[in-house]
């Protein structure tokens, strides 16, 4: 066995280890540290690991959904770093901390890492703590929620003709089924589009259904450099392409139909360079998944979102990561052989992040 | 397989305690755009770009590296936000190194800023939290019975701090970003400011700043062609080293933290340094409360456990006539733009070895530290900088 040569970076890293707290509309019972510990312990558990065995720590969460600074402060208890650690934060979601990570991993010092991500997004009002992501002095002000403004990206799809209101509904359909079959998925059901259909608008041209939940989660994932991953999962996840790409800030400089940041990603990230049986996207809204399937170039022959995605279950800061943990778990039981994940952050696609992941065939 | 790395381009604003003349945007762009100068570059060159700052509730803006994404000429590229505490401008600076090091960028912009007079940080550290003690008080607040733990410990007599506090003064004369210039700076006009927290007086404390702090980090063949066409050399990057600890268990040493330790000792070991102050020319370190010099002086190993405050009353730290000069720029005591206090402690530090340093230049300064720490002084970030390749 041998890990498939990178397209990106010199060196093999695996995803080797992922864990998941159930997400859920309201965690109320625990704080950021509780809500993590037993998603590091169980993470450990399965990397058949200590936090002795590992050499570098990252972690993406943001100050703003707490209310307060150092939010990733206290959770660093969660782990306990005694004796010291090298470890690090990033104030974006946790995909990019298993960014930071995979790119020590590639200097060879070290050889194994923890990535963990956490939000509690029901602490506050979300639609107005987003805001605050907004240019400050021309566009914060005005207060947009995040429906509204995902409603001007989903008038411009609609506008270029590119997607239709029965699309947005039977992408909303396909992920609340899929997500009957996991179970830390929040919006599990199995209803008809055409039921999904007869709901009123919340903006137009954006029904409940394609509005993401309000969720509360935290995850965590190990990383393993070069053959040891075999200790720790029979077929692991290999990270061969993986790269990240930003957008202005401004909504009027962009064509919001299209996502080129994603493009770019997946072109860096080697997408292209062989069929994908199974990606993972994290476009919250239901048009936001037509725009990023186009960026990176998916088609039929892909299975999108088999966890049910985030109009399934949305914790933000944490998304992106759990999208990454279950593009590996399709790889680690066998139903994927080439897998992409895909993390965004920031208002209408922003930043993007595209990683594909191999296992041996 | 590292890559070396080297830094090419230096660039900082003035800080001051308001920079009403420029938006956010505004104030890191004229960090960046100096450091883009110095590199002889445009932003179309860089290849990525790494943002740190400390908490958002500085400015009251969430993520504002969303919005500043034009500005620094980001757009299309990979951009990176860093969030390590007081640390943080220290640790942007080894991300971005890092970069370059696994060999996936030759070209990196690395930008640290604050501008705290868009809000208020003593209330963004003292929202009340559910179960949390509050930190009513502030960072010096925090810091001040650590310090008096230090003074009972070593029985350092009660001026030292005084002292660093004059002296970091004296060196802000030579710099001209500094925030605080204060031509009648002496141990009488520390000794009459205000007690803020005993022991500190008013004077023993950094100011609130606004400022950016920006350096261009690149690979070693465009570190060698920009030197060759700017005749300006660079400052290669000997070790670069993180570290941290929890805020607070049973027995927990405050005073001289473990990872402090443990950091200095790994960026050492890379830098292949055996006697910091011996085999150092100078260092700049995070000393935001005058007393931490001394603490820091033995976290780091430039001497022995309860000798830190001998050396600053020897005079040893200082610019003038000092073995191992601390601070020249002036330090975190004479501007404290928070999130990019710990990156201009590593870009100062690459002056003194690019002997670019000016008024406070150490003469024929080779190797320098750069030192950065944050949280309850259990987050550390440090790098090694010298004019030769190692």
């Amino acid at each position: 066995m041998s890990a498939p040569k990178p397209v990106v970076g010199t060196r093999p890293v695996a995803v080797a280890a992922f864990a998941q707290s159930p997400s859920l509309r309201r965690v109320d019972q625990a704080n950021e540290v509780e809500m993590l510990m037993p998603v590091i312990s169980e993470v450990f558990a399965k990397a058949k690991m200590t936090k002795d065995d590992i050499d570098f720590i990252c972690s993406g969460s943001t100050d703003y959904l707490i209310g307060g600074p150092f939010s990733f402060v206290m959770a660093l208890d969660a782990i306990g770093v005694w004796p010291p650690k090298a470890e690090s934060h990033v104030e974006m979601d946790a995909a990019w901390a298993l960014y930071e990570a995979w790119v020590q991993l590639q200097e060879g010092h070290i050889d194994t890492a923890l990535v963990y991500g956490f939000g509690k997004s029901s602490l506050g009002d979300l639609s107005r703590v987003l805001a605050m992501q907004l240019d400050p002095y021309t566009m914060g002000p005005l207060w947009p929620d995040q429906i509204s403004l995902a409603a001007l990206q989903a008038r411009a799809l609609l506008d270029r003709g590119l997607s239709s209101e029965v699309e947005f509904a039977e992408i909303a359909a396909r992920s609340r089924k899929d997500a009957l079959k996991n179970p830390n998925a929040q919006v599990r059901n199995e209803i008809p589009v055409a039921e999904l259909l007869e709901e009123d608008y919340l903006v137009e041209p954006l029904r409940r259904h394609t509005v993401p939940p309000i969720s509360d989660a935290a995850a965590a994932i190990i990383l393993v450099a070069g053959d040891r991953a075999y200790d720790v999962v029979d077929r692991p996840a290999w990270i061969t392409g993986i790269d990240h790409r930003i957008e202005t800030h401004a909504f009027g400089a962009r064509d919001l139909a299209t996502s080129p940041s994603t493009a770019k990603a997946a072109e860096v990230a080697g997408v292209g360079r062989g069929p994908v049986d199974v990606a993972e996207l994290l476009a919250p809204f239901a048009p936001q998944e037509v725009i990023v399937r186009q960026a990176i170039g998916l088609g039929e022959e892909t299975t999108i979102n088999p966890s049910g995605g985030p109009l399934a279950a949305n914790p933000l800061m944490a998304g992106g990561l759990i999208r990454i943990g279950e593009a590996a778990a399709r790889i680690w039981d066998g139903s994927s052989t080439r897998a992409v994940a895909h993390a965004s952050q920031g208002p209408l696609l922003q930043q993007n992040l595209v990683c594909v992941l191999e296992g041996e065939s | 397989m590292t890559e070396r790395c080297a830094v090419i381009g230096i660039g900082q604003t003035h800080h001051k305690a308001k920079r009403e003349d420029v938006s956010i945007a505004g104030l890191v762009r004229e960090a960046a755009r100096a450091a883009l100068d110095d590199a002889d570059m445009d932003w179309g060159d860089i290849d990525a770009v790494v943002v740190g700052k400390a908490p958002d509730m500085f400015e009251g803006i969430m993520m504002p590296e969303l919005y500043l994404a034009s500005a620094l000429g980001a757009a299309g590229k990979p951009m990176f936000r860093v969030h390590t505490a007081g640390s943080v401008g220290g640790s942007t600076a080894i991300v971005a190194a890092h970069l370059v090091q696994s060999g996936i960028h030759k070209k990196v912009l690395t930008v640290a800023f604050e501008k705290q007079s868009d809000s208020d940080a003593m209330w963004a550290l003292s929202v009340p939290r559910p179960f949390s003690a509050p930190l009513l008080a502030g960072a010096g607040g925090y810091f001040a019975p650590i310090i008096r733990a230090y003074m009972r410990r070593s029985g350092a007599p009660d001026d030292v701090g005084m002292k660093v506090a004059v002296k970091d003064r004296l060196h802000a004369l030579k710099n001209p970003y500094a925030h605080l210039h204060l031509p009648d700076i002496s141990l009488k006009m520390v000794e009459e400011s205000i007690m803020l927290w005993d022991p500190l007086h008013y004077l023993e404390s950094c100011p609130s700043s606004d400022g950016a702090a920006a350096m261009v980090l690149a690979s070693e063949d465009v570190a060698d062609a920009t030197a060759r066409a700017t005749g300006r050399p660079p400052a290669w990057v000997h070790g670069t080293a993180m570290r941290s600890e929890p805020t607070m268990f049973a027995g927990r040493n405050q005073v001289n933290p473990q990872a402090g330790r443990d950091c200095a000792k790994d960026v050492f070991n890379q830098a292949g340094i055996t006697n910091p102050r011996k085999e150092l020319d100078c260092a700049e370190v995070y000393v935001p409360f005058s007393w931490y010099e001394p603490m820091w002086l033995e976290n780091l190993g430039f001497c022995d456990e309860g000798d830190g405050w001998k050396l600053t009353d020897s005079g040893a730290t200082s610019l003038d006539g000092g073995d191992i000069p601390w601070n020249c720029s002036g330090g975190v005591l004479s501007s404290n733009p928070i999130g990019a206090s710990g990156m201009l402690r590593f870009l100062e530090a690459a002056l003194q070895v690019r002997n670019m340093a000016g008024e406070h230049q150490v003469e024929g300064a080779h190797r320098a530290l750069g030192h950065a720490y944050g949280g309850g002084s259990q987050f550390f970030s440090m790098w090694v900088v010298g004019s030769e390749r190692r």
